[in-house]
């Protein structure tokens, strides 16, 4: 007799060259429940690739954009629910968390479990809050200032010196040389994404990134570090390797253990010539590259459908080192009538 | 000196360090003396080693070591 298949409901199915997560999650998944799992995709957008991976995704539906608000969402979700009956639902996408993370107890009492962190957490990690949660935490991050005014850019430059990294306030950042190269930079984050504007202190050395998944309680189920090899023009990891430093582990343990961090969630890590190790962002969600977690050995995705479940699971010890993702972009051929579908019925 | 406990090494002139990420390839002689220092040889044990099997001259042996045990120190990959 075949148990019943988890219906499992994921978010970020866009590929582009900034990839979401979306598409590296469902094969981590597929890869532990094999058959008896059925993916649901939820997607924004109509040319969103993971939609047309049928291989990928059993059945997507369209959801509202975040700002269309709670409401909207958790009404779409239970329809949906009505028909797919989702067991987990896996929101990838930052600017979608919030909404997430506002109805999980509503989506819990029609059924539908999730395994987010809470909105203090949430907060707190946000970029314009690093310094302090560095500070609050005892963990090393840049220095830096959240600006209102270009006024405040002369003032950056006295404490912080240049070069200075001038961050919008959701994405995007610019290396700026000059103060005329700064407010130049300030005007353009500003018009794009709004206020605040982030100065941060200009740091080198070697990008690393670790995807985490917090139980909670303060412990790390799993920690995988990685090193990007191949770094895009947007930053992005291209192809990266798994790392064997007890340092590394050390900043992820004493991260989940002072935040208690519930879900996944991806450090960015500079490490400097002098070796220090210091949290440039933490990107409240699974990264992209985490299937590179269940090639290592400690498959993040699945583990966190498992514990949404409310299934105990107990904290990886090892992961093979020396793992590596090259990541490759593949041209779907698709028919223009499932196109149609999605657009104008927003199901395929 | 040592190579680090973790460099991994093949036959075939690649070297991983899986704490940087870093990797690196050598050549054929390069690798021998690698595996040499994995052995935990001197550098006086390896070079008399060396000087048995090849002919090389001492004085130019001696300073294409020093400059091949200088990168792998510059590289992060002997133990301190």
């Amino acid at each position: 007799m075949n148990p019943q298949k988890i219906v499992v409901a994921v978010t970020g199915l866009n590929a582009i060259d900034s990839p979401g997560p979306g598409v590296a999650v469902i094969r981590a998944i597929r890869e532990e429940f094999k058959d008896n799992v059925r993916i649901i995709g939820l997607s924004y957008e109509t040319l969103e690739p993971g939609i047309y991976m049928h291989d990928i995704v059993d059945k997507t539906y369209q959801i509202p954009y975040p700002t269309a608000g709670t409401n909207s969402l958790f009404y779409r979700l239970k329809y949906i629910h009505s028909i797919e009956k989702i067991n987990v639902v896996i929101p990838n996408f930052d600017a979608e968390l919030y909404n997430f993370i506002k109805i999980e107890s509503a989506l819990k009492d029609i059924g539908i479990q999730s395994f987010l962190p809470n909105l203090d957490q949430l907060e707190s990690r946000d970029k314009i809050n690093l310094s302090a949660f560095g500070k609050k935490h005892n963990l090393l991050v840049p220095e830096e200032k959240v600006i209102y005014s270009v006024n405040d850019l002369p003032s950056c430059e006295e404490t912080l010196n240049f070069p200075l990294v001038i961050k919008g306030k959701f994405y995007d950042a610019i290396i700026a040389h000059t103060l005329e190269q700064a407010q130049k930079a300030f005007y353009k984050l500003s018009a794009k994404w709004g206020l605040p504007i982030i100065v941060q202190q200009f740091l080198t050395g070697t990008e690393i990134n670790i995807a985490v998944l917090g139980d909670g309680n303060g412990n790390a189920t799993s920690i995988i570090p990685m090193r990007k090899l191949y770094i895009t023009d947007k930053g992005k990891a291209w192809a990266g390797i798994t790392l064997e430093d007890e340092n590394l582990l050390a900043i992820a343990h004493s991260f989940t253990n002072s935040t208690h961090w519930k879900g996944g969630c991806e450090l960015e890590i500079m490490r400097t010539a002098d070796n220090k190790l210091y949290i440039m962002e933490i990107n409240p969600r699974f990264p992209a590259w985490i299937y590179l977690t269940a090639g290592a050995g400690q498959n993040q995705p699945a583990a966190l459908v498992k514990m949404a479940m409310g299934e105990k699971v107990l904290p990886f010890e090892n992961y093979a080192i020396g793992k590596l993702f090259i990541r490759y972009a593949w041209d779907l051929i698709t028919d223009v009538h499932e196109f149609q579908k999605i657009s104008a019925l927003g199901e395929l | 000196m040592r190579l680090k406990k973790n460099i991994a090494t093949s036959d075939t002139g690649f070297i991983f360090n899986p704490t940087t990420g870093d990797s690196f390839t050598v050549n054929p002689m390069a690798s021998e003396i690698l595996q040499y220092l994995k052995q935990g040889l001197s550098f006086s044990e390896f070079k008399n080693l060396i000087l048995q099997k090849y002919e090389v001259d001492t004085h130019q042996l001696e300073n294409d070591c020093e400059d091949f045990l200088n990168q792998l120190k510059e590289a992060n990959l002997l133990e301190v």
